[in-house]
């Protein structure tokens, strides 16, 4: 089963955020999703996951139409998303913030143990989600949107303000994962890095359009994106 | 220092009934950000349905007045909250103020306005002698129950997959739903929750007062409220430590001023309040809701 997006445009009042975006994903593929601050990335993931409206275009998983349904609908049809903005239940243990989410498919203390391993937080279960250091907050970000086992996830910026050991440790983490699940993630990404390094295949973003899509060697070669993202040097941003 | 003891167990006493309004008041703004005036009314129809019931066997009047409370917040919620959910805070405190003054109207309809006499478990009203102190065995029976009731509250909240679920959509309504957390259902038992704490009151207030009156649960509510702000809106430890310190102010102001000062108490409850708001605008506890809701 795909997530397939095509012909997506939003408009805020005259102002085109994005326009004729396409965008596919496999399961068990990771596509990266880059872009300058700006570009439309954030507003594609808000469409995709349901917070942003549109009445042009349309978003598929499967045969099924997700445009147009509410986010936790299509969070339960398995599409789910985080947030740069991480958005925990600060004051409520690690545990529980996981627990609170798994809790909705039935699953038992057992799933959130796995969940806890995975994302290497299994050392501090009972701390204040609220009070963790900052790579470890994403992380349970994740971890709590993996207890609603989704068939893709969208993780906006997730390596925003780590470490490069950090990041690196992120990636392992994000691979095992796909490896672990077969779900399809995408990969919104600030961090050219990040994304050239496990996506098998990129989408650039620019001024809300689709500029390049291809896998990353194709892109560091693109004269299109180099111009517009990479800067000259082709060098990080 | 028997005035001492027996000022201290009253404060607990009055402290405990307050903290139980304050609570239930808190929960239902914890996780919708709803004012519920209605909570009062909530408290007064369990006074009336305990009057009713004069002479049943008094636990079976007790579960029946709770039965009907908390039938009594699901119903309200499912006809009176639910389709304006997303609406507003402020229209979802117009709403609250309209079904109280609906409930409140119908049962000035139903019974008149005039206060009317009941007498629950009289044996209440007898002390216990201990040496020299006489503790009334109601406020021995209101501290008992209101400890009972708040620890059972906290291992529902911690331990049960709903208490978890509420407490995540306290902080974080929206990321709450978006992770598949069913609003209705986590919002139906925090009604729920707010009936039986009102009817835990109405029946402790009735037992302590023995009238049953129109208005009667409005200055219960109304300290609730107060408590709900002193302890830091939308922090549920704070609601329970809010009500009981108005409760023990009172109940110190009483028993500390000159005599011919006493009538104004209230007064100098609120100036406290006042004081503590002063120093400390988001409450003694700070709850995740005081944040900015996204």
């Amino acid at each position: 089963m795909r997530l397939v997006a095509e012909q997506l445009t939003v408009n805020f009042g005259g102002l085109l955020a994005i326009a004729d975006v396409d965008i596919d994903i496999g399961p068990g593929e990771i596509v990266g999703l880059i872009g300058a601050n700006g570009a439309g990335k954030s507003t594609l993931v808000n469409v995709l996951s349901g917070f942003q409206k549109t009445r042009t275009g349309s978003v598929k998983l499967g045969d099924s139409v997700l445009l147009g349904l509410s986010p936790d609908r299509i969070a339960r049809a398995g599409v789910v998303r985080t947030f740069q903005s991480v958005r925990l239940f600060s004051g409520i243990s690690v545990r529980d913030n996981i627990a609170a989410a798994a809790a909705v498919l039935g699953s038992g203390s057992e799933s959130v143990d796995t969940l806890l391993e995975l994302l290497d937080l299994a050392d501090r279960p009972d701390s204040d989600a609220g009070s963790l250091p900052y790579a470890h907050q994403r992380r349970l970000a994740i971890a709590r949107a993996l207890a609603l086992k989704p068939k893709f996830l969208l993780l906006d910026e997730p390596a925003a303000g780590m470490s490069p050991d950090e990041i690196e440790d992120l990636d392992r983490t994000l691979v095992e994962l796909r490896d672990r699940t077969g779900m399809g993630l995408l990969l919104i990404e600030h961090n050219i890095n990040l994304v050239m390094s496990i996506c098998e295949r990129l989408v650039v973003l620019d001024g809300g359009r689709v500029i390049a899509r291809g896998d990353p060697d194709a892109i560091k070669s693109n004269t299109a994106v180099k111009n517009a993202y990479l800067g000259t040097e082709g060098g990080g941003h | 220092m028997n005035f001492a003891l027996q000022t201290a167990i009253d404060a607990l006493s009055v402290g405990s009934i307050y903290a139980l309004s304050a609570l239930g008041i808190g929960l239902l703004f914890g996780i919708m950000r709803l004012i519920n005036f209605a909570q009062s009314e909530f408290v007064t129809i369990g006074i009336y349905i305990l009057m009713l019931s004069a002479g049943i066997w008094f636990p079976l009047a007790a579960l029946g007045a709770i039965c009907v409370v908390v039938v009594l917040a699901l119903v309200v919620e499912r006809l009176a909250f639910r389709p304006i959910r997303t609406a507003d805070p402020a229209t979802l405190l117009v709403t609250s103020f309209a079904v109280s003054y609906l409930l409140q109207y119908s049962l000035v309809l139903i019974f008149g306005a005039r206060p009317i006499g009941l007498d629950i478990l009289p044996d209440l009203a007898r002390p216990f002698v201990i040496g020299s102190v006489r503790v009334p065995r109601i406020d021995i029976a209101t501290i008992g129950a209101t400890a009972v009731l708040l620890s059972a509250f906290a291992l529902f909240l911690r331990k049960t997959r709903i208490g978890i679920e509420m407490r995540a959509a306290a902080v974080d309504f929206r990321m709450a739903r978006l992770l598949g957390i069913r609003a209705n259902r986590v919002i139906a038992v925090a009604f729920a929750m707010s009936g039986l704490l009102a009817a835990v009151v109405a029946i402790l207030f009735a037992a302590r007062t023995g009238v049953a009156a129109p208005t009667i649960g409005l200055e219960l509510a109304l300290v609730g409220f107060v408590a709900t702000v002193i302890g830091g809106m939308g922090s549920l430890v704070g609601a329970v430590f809010g009500g009981l310190a108005v409760g023990v102010v009172t109940v110190l102001l009483q028993a500390l001023l000159p005599p011919e000062l006493r009538a104004y108490r209230e007064a100098f409850v609120y100036i406290v309040v006042i004081a503590v708001l002063v120093l400390r605008p988001q409450g003694l506890f700070r709850g995740a809701a005081a944040r900015e809701r996204v």
